[in-house]
């Protein structure tokens, strides 16, 4: 793998700190009237997600992190793995919950998800910004309800639960912003 | 604002120098890196090497040598490998020289002279003075002159500031310096603040001041937490000088850095005799920074390094 001098520290640089791989989210060059520099860097650490600051005096050099954000379709999950494929090599790729996270409850069969993969294994993966999903389950709907104001909650066929107008019923198929994970409209298919 | 600053010297009767930016001579502190270029022509058929000054130190100092009196210039600097927030490779440095002067006198001149530019932009709300120890005393909780650098790592912990990546443990003023610039410098707070007393072994181009221990006659000067200059009560001394270009190279070969040629026209010039003097470089576009209430360099610059 490469290895970076802090020269070339820049936001979204990976990086090995620590056994782990990082990226790099800000980097800022710092040096007292006279004497040495610094580059003071914040880092993402991409298996806990934890940001930390760490420093580097300028001119040293870090090992580069095989880390690769690729789009891959999602296939199924069989209890402990989330499988996905990648639909140019049709490459499969298994991922455990800790790489899945919150985005299981995003995920349903052929979406494509942006993963991340370090080492050639996922290490974090992004739902989709929409996703359409039908409801399996929320209170009766109420007739000439507009979205405005109110709402119930509806839990979804991927098991996420989002605050939903009162006219939705159950069977409707609805599309998700998943970043704040919200409902956005009803979907027509 | 070059304008007022003109105005300050001429009423002050500090003559305005003009010298070269190219020398075959460099700076030779290993935290300092020159621009290096080649010069092809009459005489140097095969080209020569030549630097671009980091600061006009040298050649002015020449001038105060042949008796040219209190001096100042405002002139473009080259310092490669400094880009960030704060740093441009090239920036507008002022430098001045004052016959007669210590680094105390020197101070008083610095602060004159900021009131009289700042005038009008931005108040100054106050003016503190520190002596380098007890700052770090006061501030960090540690004393700078004793502490091992296993005490100055314990210091950066305790503030949550996790080791550095590459420094090495016996090189004492690196830790100190990062204690600088992330414990020290964040808390300067708002006004004009002087840090004086370096240790010796941060001397540069100053005097160095009996005691114990021994402190170099340097200064610094922060406005609104943001360095801006730094002076000295200068060295007249061309053997100590002599030395101190040969220790710094000798400290560039261990880093695996190029030994700088060193300017022997000013060592003969300190040789001749430098009068007493003080002198201080003083960052033009940092000012300019601090006066338009700015903290970012790109925004007084009008074509940085990536623009320009």
């Amino acid at each position: 793998m490469a290895t970076y001098s802090t020269n070339e520290f820049r936001g979204g640089l990976k990086i090995m700190l620590d056994g782990d791989p990082c990226s790099i989210i800000e980097n800022e060059f710092v040096k007292p009237g006279k004497g040495q520099a610094f580059n003071r860097v914040r880092i993402r650490n991409l298996k806990t997600g934890r940001v930390i600051e760490r420093t580097f005096k300028s001119g040293e050099t870090v090992e580069g992190a095989d880390v690769l954000d690729i789009e891959l379709q999602y296939l199924y999950n069989d209890g402990e793995f989330w499988h996905f494929m990648d639909t140019n090599s049709f490459e499969q790729h298994a991922a455990d919950a800790t790489a899945v996270g919150d985005a299981a409850k995003w995920l349903k069969e052929q979406d494509v998800c942006e993963v991340t993969l370090w080492n050639g294994t996922p290490l974090a993966v992004t739902p989709p910004n929409f996703v359409v999903l039908k409801v399996t389950d929320t209170d009766p709907g109420v007739r000439g309800d507009t979205s405005s104001g109110g709402g119930k909650p509806a839990t979804l066929e991927t098991g996420a639960v989002v605050r939903v107008p009162l006219f939705v019923e159950i069977g409707e198929t609805l599309k998700i912003d998943t970043r704040p994970g919200e409902y956005v409209a009803r979907a027509k298919e | 604002m070059l304008a007022r600053v003109r105005d300050y010297f001429a009423q002050a009767g500090v003559l305005e120098v003009d010298t070269p930016v190219l020398s075959p001579a460099g700076a030779t502190d290993p935290a300092l890196q020159s621009f290096q270029t080649r010069y092809h022509g009459p005489g140097l058929a095969h080209g020569s090497s030549l630097y671009l000054q980091t600061s006009p130190e040298f050649p002015m100092k020449r001038l105060l040598a042949a008796g040219s009196g209190s001096i100042y210039q405002i002139c473009k600097v080259f310092r490669d490998g400094e880009s960030g927030r704060r740093h441009n490779p090239e920036f507008t440095l002022l430098e001045w020289y004052r016959v007669g002067f210590d680094h105390f006198d020197l101070m008083d001149d610095v602060e004159t002279l900021l009131r009289s530019v700042l005038e009008g932009l931005v108040p100054l709300e106050s003016v503190d003075h520190w002596c380098y120890r007890d700052l770090f005393i006061e501030s960090a909780g540690v004393d700078p002159f004793n502490a091992s650098v296993d005490e100055l790592r314990g210091c950066l912990q305790s503030h949550a500031i996790d080791p550095p990546v590459g420094l090495s443990p016996d090189d004492n003023d690196g830790w100190l310096d990062l204690l600088m610039t992330h414990i020290i410098e964040p808390r300067l707070g708002p006004g004009l603040v002087f840090i004086r007393d370096y240790p010796a072994s941060q001397a540069a181009l100053a005097r160095l001041r009996p005691g114990t221990p021994p402190v170099a006659a340097r200064f610094e000067a922060y406005l609104n937490g943001v360095e801006l200059a730094n002076g000295y009560h200068e060295l007249t001394d061309a053997a100590e000088q002599g030395l101190r270009f040969e220790q710094d190279n000798a400290q560039r070969v261990a880093q695996g850095l190029e030994p700088v040629v060193v300017d022997t026209r000013l060592l003969a010039a300190l040789a001749s005799g430098l009068p007493n003097c003080a002198g201080v470089a003083l960052g033009i576009d940092r000012l300019l920074m601090v006066a338009a209430g700015s903290n970012s360099l790109a925004s007084v610059i009008a074509f940085p390094l990536n623009d320009a």
